[in-house]
């Protein structure tokens, strides 16, 4: 087919991103500190992207208010605290293969865990309140707190050690540079998860529908297809990927608390509204903007780290008030 | 008169539709012959729009029977309706704009990709869609998205097809495209529900009409012979065909 190249993509946010980077720059002073606080931001960024994506989508599909999503990066967190001392034996070892072989099982079943919870959390709790906004937050925190008494009965009050495997411990020295080795490992993770979701979603009918339906789902209805049916995977999916961000972040704290999950939730609210609801492209640039601004902030002046990414949305809505890329929506 | 039209598809008899506390259709009885286009005409607010959104289950019958092709579709759920052959043209045209010409057809082809010829007879009425096919849908002008609104409610082979007012805001060599289409879309075994305000086009191009008023069928017959009654025009419609060209 003849035709104008295809879509133009909106290269304002991501200029944006450098120039908020070379700022710091000059702000830090010292290139190896700003190098190694943009890979922690980066890194940050990536793991935030992961366990955001997920309720994007479900807010765009269904708008769907879910305030329990916290809870499916808790017990993400939890069940890769339980893997990784399950395979201990890997995971000393001083092998990165070796400690593979804890590594992916943990990363698995947190997923594959959070996904049932997520399964389950729809069906129950979810169903019966779709379109009723204010039942949706009242019961989905209700579970979430029901949800966290039990985790205090499956794994305890106290907090859970999540030890990194041993190849992923300590920092690569180059000059008086240190990169943190579970950091790239993050950037990797998170890299390679957003690349399936743009294949998914740019390549596939299934990917084709979900971006329809953020859009109008009306519409995609009116086409004969079951877009509530469709909800209920990505509803799965979104809680699975918050189960492995839940996992990798443990992984990064190096330990767990019930508290893990819904600690995240203002960065992850922070993120999916600066990035547009429903925008997997917007979630991304988001999350990158604010794990480098946690970092850079939390360098330069620790005490306003929070409050300066809450001063970025603000300013970010003042700009683009349906955020950095708004799914046009009827 | 109504002895000599063919069979109906789509027969609705005595549909109410509430919306919230209003009740907007208040007993509608049509029918839809088989094959030809079927004119949709009345005031705002008559509820015309409100029909087509009943017929296809997005706003739910709260009384009587709508029967497709021999099923009562009356209770179903959209996508159920929508897959027996049903497609729709909402006034809002309802395209994708974040996908691009080709992604929406894709998505509206529900059986595989879309038919390579049945693409090319598109673009023999609607040029703009080879042109654009890789642009958002986004960017296409008002016209252009009403040509996509309606190549993906026949990009595959539809029994029915309901399209409400396709030329509303457009401009006049960009409706007589469209009526140039209809035309074509006429010759196939489409049958076609419009809602439609200008009764140019209505008068090209329907083989039957009903006229709506205050949520109900108050004329049925054939569009010629309501084209070429003035007294009835200006009785149901408030004004005559040639008063309006």
């Amino acid at each position: 087919m003849s035709g104008i190249a295809a879509r133009r993509v909106d290269w304002v946010p991501p200029v944006l991103m450098l120039a908020i980077s070379l700022g710091a720059l000059l702000l830090v002073g010292n290139p190896s500190t700003w190098l190694t606080l943009t890979i922690a931001g980066l890194a940050m960024g990536l793991l935030i992207f992961i366990m955001a994506s997920g309720l994007t989508l479900v807010f765009g599909l269904m708008d769907v208010m879910n305030f329990a999503h916290g809870l499916f990066i808790t017990v993400g967190a939890y069940v890769a605290a339980s893997t990784v001392k399950f395979f201990a034996g890997a995971a000393g070892e001083d092998s990165f293969l070796a400690n593979l072989g804890a590594l992916l099982p943990a990363m698995l079943a947190a997923a594959g865990v959070a996904g049932l919870l997520g399964l389950f959390f729809e069906r129950v709790i979810v169903k019966p309140v779709y379109g009723q906004h204010l039942k949706q937050i009242l019961i989905t925190t209700g579970g979430m707190i029901v949800a966290e008494q039990l985790i205090h009965v499956l794994w305890g009050p106290d907090l859970v050690p999540l030890s990194r495997p041993a190849t992923l411990r300590g920092a690569f020295v180059v000059g008086d540079m240190a990169i943190e080795k579970y950091r790239l490992v993050a950037v990797a993770v998170g890299l390679a998860v957003f690349a399936a979701m743009l294949l998914v979603l740019n390549r596939t009918k299934v990917g084709l529908l979900i971006r329809a339906g953020v859009e109008n789902k009306e519409m995609v209805e009116a086409m004969g297809y079951r877009i509530r049916r469709l909800f209920v995977w990505v509803f799965v999916a979104g809680s699975a990927l918050a189960g492995l961000g839940g996992a990798l972040w443990g992984l990064y704290q190096e330990s767990v608390t019930v508290n893990i999950g819904a600690s995240m939730m203002v960065l992850i609210f922070i993120v999916i509204i600066i990035g547009g609801l429903g925008s997997i492209g917007g979630c991304f640039t988001g999350a990158l903007l604010v794990g480098l601004m946690a970092n850079y902030v939390g360098y330069l002046a620790p005490k306003i780290a929070l409050g300066c990414n809450i001063l970025l949305m603000v300013l970010v809505l003042l700009w683009r008030p349906q955020g950095l890329y708004p799914v046009s929506r009827q | 008169m109504a002895e000599s039209l063919p069979a109906p598809l789509l027969s609705l008899a005595g549909v109410h539709t509430h919306i919230d506390r209003y009740h907007i259709l208040q007993g509608v009885d049509l029918a839809v012959p088989r094959g030809g286009l079927t004119m949709l005409l009345g005031r705002n607010g008559a509820g015309k729009t409100t029909a087509l959104r009943t017929i296809l289950g997005l706003w739910r019958a709260s009384a009587g029977s709508i029967l497709f092709d021999g099923a009562d579709i009356a209770n179903r759920e959209t996508p159920a309706i929508a897959s027996l052959g049903i497609a729709y043209v909402p006034e809002s045209m309802g395209i994708f704009a974040g996908l691009t010409v080709q992604e929406n057809l894709v998505l509206a082809a529900r059986n595989g990709p879309p038919d390579e010829a049945r693409l090319d007879w598109i673009f023999r009425f609607f040029p703009p869609m080879k042109t654009f096919w890789h642009l958002a849908a986004g960017n296409l002008s008002g016209g252009q998205k009403q040509m996509l609104s309606i190549s993906r409610a026949i990009v595959e082979p539809r029994k029915l097809v309901l399209i409400d007012e396709p030329t509303k805001g457009l401009a006049p060599a960009i409706i007589q495209n469209l009526i140039d289409a209809f035309a074509e879309l006429k010759k196939t075994d489409t049958t076609i529900l419009m809602v439609e305000q200008n009764f140019h086009a209505a008068r090209s191009l329907g083989d039957t009409v009903g006229v709506m008023d205050a949520g109900r069928i108050v004329h049925a017959g054939r569009m010629a012979d309501l084209a070429a009654d003035e007294a009835l025009q200006t009785r149901l419609l408030g004004l005559s065909l040639e008063a309006h060209q």
